[in-house]
């Protein structure tokens, strides 16, 4: 009787695991498959950002501002280039920065809680964790998407005098995902959004892209308001970028300690979002 | 007998400091409609959760399907359907790629997906509205939408938590033929409820919760035979009347209990109870005689009603 249920109940069980074994095995692309379904109803403004801010930002401040610069100062004066290939690498580290700000913030917190589509997924074979790298592959990929384009935009510019110029797009990927894992794993956190994430905005984002070495080099700022660049990731993306644009010289063991710190800070924030995630689902 | 498709034993649920679910033990036949019967706040959507393998247990044994969803939470979940008390549907998709990321989620492949989620689309009466947007939908069609969606990974349960609470009465009784339907195929149900209609309508058998724990097991008829009489009457006195009168018709039927609106006389014979009244001189402001409910039975195992 007992070896009867026993073989009864070892073949459910094999049955059951060959159910949930693609999930298991797949299920990180089927949420990224879920969210490029939504992301293609707002296709419009993912290509219009895409597109129109390297138009602008590289116009208005790579060449308007640039002239101002190098009229004032000589041609290749802001490390050894012109101000527009100092600055170019900035920007398009920058605009990984700002699709991480758009899409590991008020999706995440959607998600959760006004329209819990989190619990859903999690109702089926997917498992918490999935949920998050779902989420990571579906933004690295617009990420890149936008970061591409960007680069692009450069080339048309003239931006970029190096020729192993087109590695600051991974450059700018990583300096995005890592910046935008931390940024989810605190979205995770909030119970309810009272402006918390506004505030990310205005006073984390902000004054990041304005003392990470963007707009000017660090060294030009005082000693007491440098280490906002050496903790900021998007100061060590920056300078990477600006390694492979037009092979700013700095030491080697320093370009290391950018790629190092940028996949810390990657894996602490992924790690963290899953760990919350597994949290929060579980009630 | 069929090996049962859910055994509890002791099932606990705690939380920081109040405890949910309070040793609940109960079974579940494969194609049996179970219910979950209790006031809000009775541990209910708990023990879904746990069932769902979505919610650790805090001890207890569990299987559902013969797994512990503790190691086999996503083998578990893949046989599962669920319609959750709080709609989650993607309000950011329409309504027929609600279905379909979702039968992705089950690892099915996209063709199969399509079809299934078109015959559910039908089945759910929902056809013309597969290119709609989620919001643009009623409560019973989100909800119709939502069972759908827990059906297209064909499970073996369907556990659904609340399935009419905010619906309308037309809206209710399309979904419980829908329900009734599936049931007809031989679905398991597990669902929660605190409607006894509702209790009365799809449950073959059902425990009466009240704070995590058990109070009666059985059938609807079966609960309503041994916990209350086969008639009720209910009268009205007046607020102010209604203690006072309740001396006077001490001993009528086979129990009184006197609310604070109404009294209720339970008996089999409610016309013989209220000539009995009339007899006495009593002349209530209305009075009423109806068939014994669940209501019946959850109030007299537990002193409440259970829409308080």
């Amino acid at each position: 009787m007992s070896d009867v249920s026993d073989s009864i109940r070892s073949q459910a069980l094999t049955a059951a695991v060959a159910q949930a074994e693609r999930t298991r095995r797949f299920g990180s692309w089927y949420v990224a498959e879920h969210r490029f379904r939504i992301m293609r109803s707002y296709a419009q403004t993912v290509l219009f950002t895409a597109i129109g801010s390297p138009l602008v930002y590289l116009y208005a401040m790579g060449v308007g501002l640039a002239s101002l610069v190098d009229g004032n100062l000589g041609a290749n004066a802001v490390n050894g280039v012109g101000y527009l290939a100092f600055l170019a690498p900035a920007l398009l580290a920058s605009s990984a920065i700002a699709v991480a700000s758009e899409e590991f913030t008020y999706p995440v917190i959607l998600g959760f809680k006004w329209n819990p589509t989190f619990f859903g997924m999690n109702a089926s074979s997917i498992q918490p964790g999935q949920i998050i790298n779902g989420i990571v592959i579906s933004v690295a990929a617009r990420m890149l998407l936008t970061c591409a384009i960007f680069y692009v935009f450069m080339l048309v510019f003239g931006a970029v005098p190096g020729p192993l110029g087109f590695i600051s797009v991974l450059v700018a990927l990583l300096t995005g995902l890592a910046f935008g894992a931390l940024v989810m794993a605190y979205t995770a956190t909030l119970k309810d959004d009272t402006g918390q994430l506004a505030m990310v905005q205005r006073f984390v984002i902000l004054p990041m892209t304005l003392f990470s070495g963007t707009f000017f080099p660090l060294d030009v700022l005082p000693p007491y308001l440098q280490w906002i660049g050496w903790i900021s990731p998007l100061w060590h993306g920056t300078e990477l970028s600006r390694v492979f644009a037009y092979g700013l010289s700095e030491p080697i063991w320093l370009s290391v300690v950018h790629a190092v710190y940028l996949t810390v800070l990657l894996v602490i924030g992924w790690i963290w979002a899953r760990r919350l995630t597994v949290r929060r689902l579980n009630k | 007998m069929p090996e049962p498709v859910i055994v509890t034993r002791n099932l606990v649920k705690n939380y920081r400091n109040f405890v949910a679910v309070d040793g609940l033990s109960f079974e579940v036949a494969p194609g049996e409609s179970f219910g979950l019967l209790g006031p809000n706040g009775a541990g209910k959507s708990t023990t879904m959760r746990m069932i769902g393998a979505v919610s650790t247990r805090t001890s207890g044994d569990l299987a559902v399907l013969g797994l512990d969803p503790n190691t086999y939470g996503p083998e578990v979940r893949a046989q599962l359907g669920v319609v959750p008390q709080e709609n989650n549907l993607d309000l950011e998709l329409k309504v027929r790629e609600n279905l379909l990321v979702y039968g992705r989620y089950f690892g099915l492949p996209r063709a199969r997906v399509a079809s299934r989620a078109d015959e559910l689309l039908e089945f759910a009466q929902l056809a013309d509205k597969a290119s709609a947007k989620v919001d643009d939908l009623s409560g019973g069609m989100k909800r119709r939408l939502t069972i759908a969606r827990a059906l297209i990974n064909e499970p073996r349960i369907l556990l659904l938590d609340e399935p009419t609470t905010g619906l309308d009465p037309q809206a209710r009784h399309i979904l419980w033929d829908r329900l009734f339907r599936l049931k007809e195929q031989g679905t398991t149900l597990l669902l929660t409820t605190h409607y006894m209609d509702e209790a009365e309508q799809l449950c073959d058998r059902l425990i009466v919760v009240d704070q995590g724990r058990i109070m009666a097991e059985g059938s609807p008829a079966d609960l309503i035979r041994r916990y209350s009489s086969r008639e009720v009457l209910e009268v009205r006195f007046g607020s102010t009347q209604n203690a006072e009168v309740a001396g006077r018709i001490e001993g009528f039927g086979e129990r009184v209990d006197v609310l604070p609106d109404r009294i209720l006389v339970y008996s089999d014979s409610g016309e013989k109870e209220l000539e009995r009244m009339t007899a006495a001189g009593l002349r209530p402001i209305t009075s009423l005689v109806r068939r014994s409910s669940l209501e019946d039975v959850f109030l007299r195992l537990t002193g409440r009603n259970l829409i308080e």
